[in-house]
């Protein structure tokens, strides 16, 4: 176990005074308390659940604090984490191993769940293990928790490294760590009681809103306290996107929530809003949380890891600052294609089309400015698995900001609507650009952060770019498939004008394509594991014996001009 | 301000003081000079390289 530098950790000072400590595990008493009694109050058993949660964590806390140990020394030893180096990097290590086990229940959640479609008896008739339940299960863990650590990780990752000053507010920066915990268990345990605000991608209720909206301006304060403490005078670009995606997000998440609680001990609320003014709301949030959560967050992913990965600047700076400022002008417009054919103005209607079809170009600037980064290096494609799995990522990228707008045109959309080409749509760019680009990040990050000399294996990433790029071709046709064909029957009229098909054929005839849907799901979950288990041993410092990943050695004897034929 | 007043506002100064923020923004990185400047900003990842020492890299 390591002993750290005095003048790192003045912000974890463990030779407190009694009258602190008193003050300290007291102060986690009371809050214990305060949630003991709420819970005995709540006005309902799911907000009695979540008292209950937050009051044994103050417990726990309590009595962390009074037994004194130096419980992060004792954890760090455990993970073998190295001592604080010249950047503060505790968080992002715990970032990264939250990272991948929340990806992992994530994936298995998604998995499940795809079953449950092709078989329904696998709901178990148990509501806690309903689909209606798990699914916003499975799209919270993916996003706000795998991708979300994945974020708040290469964020503090990159802006210590780029301003080339430690974090800001250190202190804080744990807070906003284990704050951003404590919201994933109560919105995940939430929608397994069925709290929920009934918003995609922002279900969790009233009291968690308010909790991560807490946690978020704290995370704010961090990474922009960090940036006015730089010692670098240029903010690189990936800061740009970084703080565009916190600054973004908390305006939407304040706004979209703005609710009502019925009862302070319930959990149920209900909305500022009503009808379609609400409805654009919500998706004026949720394709933006599209935009500046899974695109301008995982942007600076790309323009930090990518470069440094290939050992060479970004193709072009300049390209990166049209992107950067062509995402914020239009983004923030193309939410109504999500409400085509509805209540909403026609005209609102054509405007969030209009916006999405030009977001392509920028979108594609992008992704052609992350590409052309490898330009004379093309061979990484070969020899790294790592860039293989950045340039997958980079084409997923490519593709899903193509579909989406050709998606948003209203004649494409009243044939893909409601079916499962948008789930198709959705998982290319969560699995591939999202998926991608973080697994990418999390094998740069990990030996780095360890002190290693390398991963444990490099096949093993491989074997993870291998499973999961099939995963996803898999995944992608066969909603693709699912979904034009629903669409197809859906509209089909027969001469004498009814509709041909019944909503249960319909389902029938989509049966081969969940199959196909869920082993793909398989395949990609199967490549997470092998990462879990690929960066485990490299945290335990382990490598594994095995032949180098490179090119065919030149050989003169082998490699000439055939000889002509004697004729 | 009624919804009226405020829809032909965004619709006419609105739009040109977004349009023009757009291209001030943008343009600005191609001022003379600021090619340079780029190139440095792109380059300086691979500065002063934090894979030694500190970093355990």
């Amino acid at each position: 176990m390591s002993a750290r530098a005095g003048d790192f950790d003045e912000h974890i000072s463990w030779g407190i005074s009694m009258e602190q400590l008193v003050m300290k595990a007291g102060g986690w008493f009371a809050l214990a308390l305060l949630a003991a009694a709420a819970a005995v109050m709540a006005a309902d058993s799911g907000f009695a659940v979540h008292m209950t949660i937050v009051a044994a964590t103050g417990l726990l806390l309590a009595a962390l604090t009074l037994k004194r140990a130096d419980y992060g020394a004792i954890i760090r030893g455990a993970l073998k984490m190295p001592d604080q180096g010249r950047y503060d990097d505790d968080m992002i290590r715990w970032g990264v191993i939250a990272t991948i086990f929340w990806g992992l229940a994530g994936f298995l959640a998604g998995l499940y769940i795809a079953l449950q479609l092709a078989f329904p008896a696998l709901n178990l008739g148990i509501e806690y293990t309903s689909f209606g339940r798990l699914r916003p299960l499975h799209t919270s863990a993916v996003i706000f928790a795998f991708g979300g650590n994945a974020l708040i990780a290469t964020s503090f990752y990159v802006v210590q490294r780029t301003c080339r000053a430690r974090l800001a507010f250190p202190t804080m920066a744990r807070f906003v760590f284990w704050g951003y915990q404590m919201f994933i268990v109560l919105a995940a345990t939430g929608y397994l009681m069925g709290i929920t605000e009934g918003k995609e991608y922002a279900e969790p209720e009233w009291y968690v809103d308010l909790w991560l909206t807490v946690v978020w301006v704290c995370y704010l304060l961090v990474f922009g306290g960090t940036i006015l403490k730089r010692s670098e005078p240029h903010i690189y670009v990936a800061n740009w996107f970084y703080l565009s995606f916190i600054i973004t997000i908390a305006m939407l998440h304040i706004v979209n929530n703005l609710s009502m609680p019925v009862s302070l001990l319930g959990s149920k609320s209900y909305a500022a809003f009503a009808g379609v003014q609400d409805a654009l709301t919500q998706w004026w949030y949720g394709h933006n949380a599209v935009g500046f959560f899974l695109t301008a967050g995982f942007l600076a992913m790309m323009y930090y890891f990518v470069p440094k990965q290939a050992e060479r600047p970004v193709y072009s700076y300049r390209l990166s600052i049209i992107h950067f400022w062509s995402l914020i002008f239009l983004y923030i417009w193309a939410g109504p294609h999500h409400l085509h054919y509805t209540a909403l103005p026609d005209w609102a209607q054509t405007l969030g089309m209009v916006f999405s079809i030009m977001l392509w170009m920028p979108s594609w600037g992008g992704m052609i400015n992350g590409l052309m980064t490898l330009n004379g290096a093309w061979d990484k494609i070969r020899t790294d698995p790592i860039i293989r799995m950045m340039v997958m990522a980079l084409a997923f990228y490519g593709m899903s900001t193509f579909e989406g707008p050709m998606m948003s045109i209203k004649a494409v959309n009243s044939l893909s609507h409601y079916t499962d080409w948008t789930i198709g749509h959705v998982h290319s760019g969560a699995l591939g650009w999202n998926g991608m680009i973080t697994f990418a990040c999390l094998y740069y990050m990990a030996p780095r952060l360890w002190g290693r000399e390398r991963l444990y294996s490099l096949r093993m990433v491989n074997w993870h770019f291998w499973l999961a790029t099939v995963g996803i071709v898999l995944y992608a046709a066969a909603m693709w498939t699912a979904g034009i064909m629903q669409g197809l029957m859906w509209r089909e009229y027969g001469s004498d004008g009814y509709l041909v098909y019944a909503f249960s054929e319909v389902v029938k005839a989509m049966f081969p394509m969940y199959l196909i849907r869920a082993a793909g799901g398989l395949l990609y979950l199967a490549g997470a594991i092998i990462m879990a288990v690929n960066i485990g041993l490299t945290i335990a410092g382990r490598q594994r014996e095995e032949k180098p990943m490179r090119d065919a050695a030149f050989d003169p004897a082998a490699d000439r001009p055939l000889q002509p034929h004697a004729a | 301000m009624s919804y009226d007043a405020m829809r032909h506002f965004a619709d006419s100064w609105g739009l040109v003081f977004m349009g023009l923020s757009y291209l001030i923004l943008i343009g600005w990185h191609f001022r003379p000079g600021a090619r340079r400047r780029s190139g440095d900003a792109a380059t300086m990842i691979f500065t002063d390289s934090d894979t030694k020492g500190g970093d355990h890299g």
